[in-house]
């Protein structure tokens, strides 16, 4: 499975048991992306950064 | 039976919470807060929502969402709004007798410095709804608590505006971290770490640790006084006994399951269907 990267356009390879919600890195540009499920489809957007209110 | 596992991260206890609702015999439904909105109207036919958000705002109001459809929710979002807030959570324990340590609440400098030498120094002063440990600060003397409440004052938030002041526990090189509900004890670990911080988050070394009478005790008594739940509980050995820090509504549990060989996430996943 490949989704591109939203930062740099470069394809990213996906785990076949891939979920949303995982973190992957881009192999290109390093940046660090979640994968989340449109219609079906795994997309890829920049990871969130840690909010205040996060955490335990 | 259909269980909802609402989560922003599919780190390894999401993984292992759905591996265990599966492994029982159950559906799992993930629902990936960044994938789909979330609808009052929705037709969801749920037994049972988990709540994984890492963000605790997002943990209450998802928790809130699926209440008013009528599914049981675990944690629910008063539980959840208690243990998001350490004046709510201190307010509960106090209520119920459960030991904590001496806290004041100040609004300014001033009041701030008044707080602490009634307490006497060292103090800690904690962010009323930080995790992590972030942002927690010791104050050996004046000087600091000075430097730390200005450093806070200059943060555009109103809740850095509360000062939550605490005396500081002197405590072995370690605490506890205990996962209970209002009926029992599931597990505990030590917390080891050289820094006066010991959240694993931070660095801190998980040990298993023998779940006492005084543990079980004062863990039920705690989830019992903030209303109930499958809960993370921060323990503190001070001089006078076992004291309760903090209660964690959506707990991480990857390192105290591998230390402990208990399956937290099976356990969670029980409690969630009805099973204390």
């Amino acid at each position: 499975m490949e989704a591109k990267c939203p930062v740099c356009e470069s394809p990213v390879q996906l785990p076949d048991d891939v979920m949303p919600g995982e973190l992957v890195e881009c192999p290109s540009c390093g940046a660090t992306l979640e994968v989340y499920e449109q219609d079906g489809v795994f997309l890829l957007k920049e990871a969130e950064e840690i909010g205040e209110d996060w955490g335990e | 039976m259909r269980v909802a596992v609402v989560y922003e991260r599919m780190r390894p206890e999401e993984r292992q919470i759905i591996e265990a609702i599966r492994e029982m015999g159950h559906e799992a439904v993930p629902y990936h807060l960044n994938s789909s909105p979330l609808s009052f109207e929705g037709e969801y036919e749920l037994d049972v929502v988990i709540i994984r958000a890492i963000s605790s705002t997002r943990a209450q109001v998802t928790a809130s969402l699926f209440e008013g459809l009528g599914v049981r929710v675990v944690n629910s979002s008063r539980v959840l709004s208690t243990c998001g807030n350490k004046v709510m959570t201190t307010s509960a324990l106090v209520k119920a007798g459960v030991p904590t340590p001496r806290t004041k609440l100040a609004f300014n400098l001033e009041g701030a410095l008044k707080a602490a030498e009634s307490l006497g120094y060292p103090v800690v002063v904690k962010p009323i709804n930080g995790s992590w440990g972030r942002l927690v600060s010791l104050a050996e003397d004046e000087e600091e608590l000075r430097t730390i409440i200005e450093h806070r004052e200059a943060i555009p938030s109103p809740y850095y505006r509360v000062h939550y002041i605490q005396e500081y526990v002197r405590k072995p090189g370690r605490d506890l971290r205990v996962y209970a509900t209002e009926e029992r004890v599931v597990a505990a670990i030590y917390r080891v770490s050289d820094h006066w911080i010991t959240n694993t988050a931070r660095g801190g070394r998980a040990e298993p640790a023998e779940i006492t009478e005084e543990i079980e005790d004062i863990s039920v008594k705690a989830v019992r006084a903030v209303g109930g739940g499958f809960l993370g509980i921060d323990l503190v050995e001070s001089e006078e006994g076992l004291k309760v820090l903090e209660l964690n509504g959506v707990t991480e549990f990857k390192n105290a399951s591998r230390v402990t060989g208990v399956d937290i996430a099976r356990e969670l996943v029980r409690y969630a269907l009805g099973g204390f």
